[in-house]
């Protein structure tokens, strides 16, 4: 490994208060694949952003070697003249533009006199779609694409600033199944074609799959470089040196004291919201037993999400049919309030949009759901309010400075305990959790996994909706799978395997 | 002297629009060789401003849930030119008409509230339609015609005092209201640190908070002084005291404006959290209706006439003072005081420079400057106090998830509220 595309020596980078990076060594051998992995905090995506210019030089310390030769970017474009690309976990395309249009945007191909050539435009675009393997027409929006598509369409566009260092931060993390294949294979492929690679990602199964060396990334610094050839890499040991301690067991240990059937979902029918007729949810049933954990699996689009959403106060899409009943009683639940005041709480699956104001402290975040309790006559008592929010912080083990930080500076994981410590302290009987873990370090899924149980030994019920099938298996009692908006299936945790379960949640309609 | 530095840090925002009104103040109050700060000219301040701040206080809720109002103007002088014929063509007497415009400011809200609400078309759209719909409306209901002069009871409203006890050649009611109102203030102080003790939350060193009540007794005294040595507390001042500090509670300590800033904050989110957002921006034109139907009244009073043309920029003065007073563009943040704040900012500057003859071409030109750099102050106090010391230099580029490290939300470019 004597050919290095890239040496980053010595780099430490502070933000006020904290050490985001301190003295790391990252090198990285040209044409192979490298797995950077941490947990939330651990300062990969800080790395990345400081070797695609997105911090300028002499906002820190340490040198670049690109090709050898010391480099100083003092923005994107120069790292990206240097071939190095970097690709957000948030895609940075424009919806309303088509696919051509947000491939060369910034590098727009032009003729003479600075007028676009849209027949080099779109030939261009369209040998770059072909080469990532997207059948697709270049001039529609690309707001009419798949988030997986659109990640394609994303990686084309490095591919014409003529990438040689393409950096993925968590690509897959919005992708299914099989997108997120397609995706590994065609890091593979263009890896093939002598493109280097810096994959950022949570997802030990793929990291294992594509990676040739991992790098662990913790507070700041970095722990330790494996080469996967060597052989004596397994998901265990990078765990270790994620977390810096042996994880003997990913799933709290947990025996379920399960009681009678608290809720029961019958026949519940949706539309689209706006499509009319487009039934996304279609006579979908299930019941949730008191102290009971019980999971909802399915493929992207199988309804999971909107299922849930609809039955929380029909907060989407519209309302056909269907009842809830609680306690064998039918609930009218017309709105989130109705919800709420029946004992319904719903984690949502995205915490920056849906779940938490990101300006706001977390103190007022906390209590959001649950000012009732603390305000009689609707007058706000803010010294009770502050306790109760102060002792939930310390119950979630939410690490920030204190209540009075504002939710948009924490990191992934900490945002996620404060969305469930709502809830919790909105004290729900029945808690939809949907996709609580997605995006987050191993052991602050631990840390939720073991609230979300101590909940349930508390008598209440809990759905969890989750992509990750080991999850599920991990720590539910019952998991019922979805396709095309049906309850395809149900299976007692003492019979369900990662096999059985896909077979139902791909089971459509004959 | 650590407490005090955190003291200011943590409200450096607050503080630096008080203090940037103060040192506003004082320029004036030497360039005009000590006219600004007289007694007659502080109510003279007073009655000139209370409509733009009764406007301020209504715009800084609407712009807080992430809305816009460009329609006040037209609707003050709507409502003026109504309440004026009422009055005088129906010769309705002026307890019935004040309610009756009212009643009419809350329909127009309701009217706007529900295209916004329940339409979804952007406040910015509806507002304009407004602005025109009621300008329009104004002149059809006058006839292109001033109306007045009024009965001496509306004008009482603008321009009267409260009556006095007892004649000394001071305002005794004036001075007990001032001891009575210090007393309230420094009670709330003590109640909430002692509450605070209670709940056993950080509080503020005795010392502290004990110069905090002096400071506070001293301004609250020295200012019913002022207005004692002319002629009183302005029947408006009263007004404009008890919807102040009644909108600020509302706003403080009450769910009702936890779920205003919750709409702002993020509507989606406060929807999942059981706020019905809908209701809630609804109900915030309703109120922004009748603040300007009061402040159409309280100018109508005032300028003694109902006129074709009353009100006309008075939306922009109010989100100005908005603005100013730290509101965000992006909704979910600002507060009642900083709407009073920035629309004093905005009337001593008007009045300090008409007082050493400034004509109006560089007033308005000083004014936009001062708007635009009173914001851009407050971005950059606000970009400060994330980073500490450290350069603010940071390229943020927005697409940079804010899960690694210290994020800058109020300074992303900002999504204009309503879709501008």
């Amino acid at each position: 490994m004597s050919d290095l595309i890239l040496q980053m020596r010595g780099i430490g980078k502070e933000f006020p208060g904290v050490k985001a990076l301190e003295d790391v060594d990252l090198r990285v051998a040209r044409g192979e694949i490298r797995a950077l992995m941490g947990e939330n905090g651990a300062g990969k995506s800080t790395l990345m952003k400081v070797l695609s210019g997105v911090y300028p030089r002499g906002d820190y310390t340490g040198d670049i070697l690109v090709d050898g030769e010391v480099c100083a970017f003092s923005s994107i474009r120069d790292s990206e003249r240097a071939g190095i690309v970097i690709i957000h976990q948030e895609l940075a395309l424009i919806p309303q533009l088509s696919i051509a249009e947000n491939i060369f945007l910034g590098n727009e191909q032009t003729g003479p006199g600075g007028v676009i050539d849209w027949g080099r435009t779109i030939g261009a675009a369209r040998t770059l779609l072909r080469r990532v393997g997207l059948e697709e027409d270049p001039t529609i929006p690309v707001s009419s694409l798949s988030v997986g598509k659109q990640q394609l369409v994303e990686i084309a566009k490095a591919l014409s600033k003529e990438v040689r260092l393409l950096i993925l931060d968590e690509p897959t993390s919005a992708l299914n199944e099989a997108e997120s294949d397609n995706l590994l294979e065609l890091l593979l492929d263009l890896k093939a074609q002598g493109i280097t690679a810096i994959l950022i990602s949570h997802k030990l199964g793929e990291v294992t799959r594509v990676a040739d060396t991992i790098t662990v990334l913790r507070d700041g610094r970095c722990i330790e470089t494996m080469a996967m050839a060597a052989g004596a890499v397994d998901e265990d040991r990078i765990i270790r040196g994620m977390v810096g301690r042996d994880l003997d067991h990913r799933y709290p240990e947990h025996t379920a004291d399960i009681g009678e059937v608290r809720f029961e979902v019958r026949d519940w029918t949706v539309d689209h919201p706006t499509q009319a007729g487009r039934r996304v949810v279609d006579q979908a049933g299930l019941q949730i037993r008191r102290g009971e954990i019980v999971g909802l699996a399915g493929l992207m689009g199988a309804g999971r999400t909107e299922f849930a959403m609809s039955v929380f106060g029909r907060s989407y899409g519209r309302y056909v049919g269907g009842r809830v009943l609680k306690d064998g009683k039918e609930i009218h639940l017309r709105n989130v309030g109705d919800a709420i005041a029946n004992g319904i709480a719903y984690v949502p699956e995205d915490r920056k949009e849906l779940g938490l104001i990101l300006d706001e402290d977390i103190r007022r975040n906390l209590t959001l759901a649950g000012l009732r309790r603390l305000s009689r006559r609707s007058v706000i008592d803010p010294a009770r309010e502050a306790v109760a929010a102060e002792e939930m912080r310390g119950r979630m083990g939410v690490k920030s400075r204190d209540i009075f930080q504002a939710t948009g500076d924490l990191s992934g994981g900490n945002q996620q305990k404060v969305v469930l410590g709502k809830w919790l302290f909105a004290e729900p009987d029945l808690l939809i959790l949907d996709e609580p873990t997605r995006g987050i370090d191993v052991g602050a899924k631990y840390e939720i996994y073991v609230i979300v149980q101590r909940l349930a030994a508390q008598g209440a019920s809990v759905l969890l909706i989750s992509s990750e099938l080991p999850e599920l298996l991990g720590i539910c009692d019952r998991v019922y799978a979805m396709c095309e908006g049906r309850i395809t299936g149900e299976v007692p945790r003492a019979e369900a395997t990662q096999e059985s379960l896909m077979k139902l949640m791909t089971m459509t309609k004959a | 002297m650590n407490a005090i530095r955190d003291v200011l840090r943590n409200n450096a925002r607050q503080y630096g629009m008080v203090i940037a009104l103060a040192v506003i103040m004082i320029l004036f109050q030497i360039l005009t060789g000590g006219l600004l700060l007289r007694p007659l000219n502080i109510t003279n301040l007073i009655m000139q401003n209370s409509y733009v701040v009764i406007l301020a206080i209504g715009m800084m809720l609407v712009i807080i849930t992430g809305h816009i109002d460009l329609s006040v103007g037209s609707v003050v002088a709507f409502v003026g030119a109504v309440s004026a014929i009422l009055l005088t063509g129906w010769g309705l007497p002026m307890p019935v008409v004040v309610p009756l415009a009212l009643v009419l400011g809350a329909l127009i809200g309701a009217w706007q509230g529900f295209w916004i609400a329940y339409v979804r078309i952007p406040a910015f759209i509806v507002t304009l339609a407004g602005m025109l719909v009621f300008r329009g409306a104004t002149m059809i209901v006058l006839g292109g015609e001033s109306v007045g002069p009024l009965p001496r009871s509306l004008r009482g409203l603008a321009s009267g005092f409260v009556p006095d006890v007892a004649d000394i050649g001071l305002h005794v009611l004036t001075l007990a209201i001032g001891v009575l109102a210090a007393a309230a203030l420094v009670w709330v102080q003590w109640r909430t640190r002692a509450r605070n003790a209670h709940y056993g939350l950080p509080v503020a060193s005795l010392q502290l908070t004990m110069a905090k009540s002096v400071a506070t007794a001293l301004v609250v005294m020295v200012f019913s002084y002022t207005l004692a040595v002319y002629s009183g507390i302005p029947v408006v001042g009263l007004l404009l005291a008890v919807l102040i500090v009644g909108y600020s509670f509302v706003m403080n300590s009450t769910t009702t404006g936890r779920h205003v800033y919750a709409v702002g904050g993020s509507e989606k989110a406060a929807m999942l959290s059981g706020v019905r957002t809908q209701r809630t921006t609804f109900w915030v034109f309703v109120n922004m209706g009748v603040l300007s139907a009061l402040a159409g009244l309280v100018f109508t009073a005032r300028l003694n006439a109902a006129t074709p043309r009353a009100g006309t920029m008075f939306e922009l003065d109010a989100i100005a003072a908005a603005f100013i007073g730290g509101a965000s563009a992006t909704g979910g943040v600002g507060t009642v005081i900083g709407a009073v704040v920035g629309a004093l900012v905005m009337g001593v500057m008007n009045n300090g420079m008409s007082l050493i003859g400034l004509g109006v071409d560089w007033q308005q030109t000083i004014k936009g400057l001062v708007l635009l750099v009173a914001v851009a102050f407050d971005i950059y106090s606000k970009k400060r106090i994330g980073f500490g010391r450290s350069r603010a230099a940071v390229r943020s580029t927005s697409d940079s998830p804010p899960s690694e490290q210290t994020q800058e939300h109020p300074t992303e470019p900002a999504r204009s509220p309503s879709g501008i």
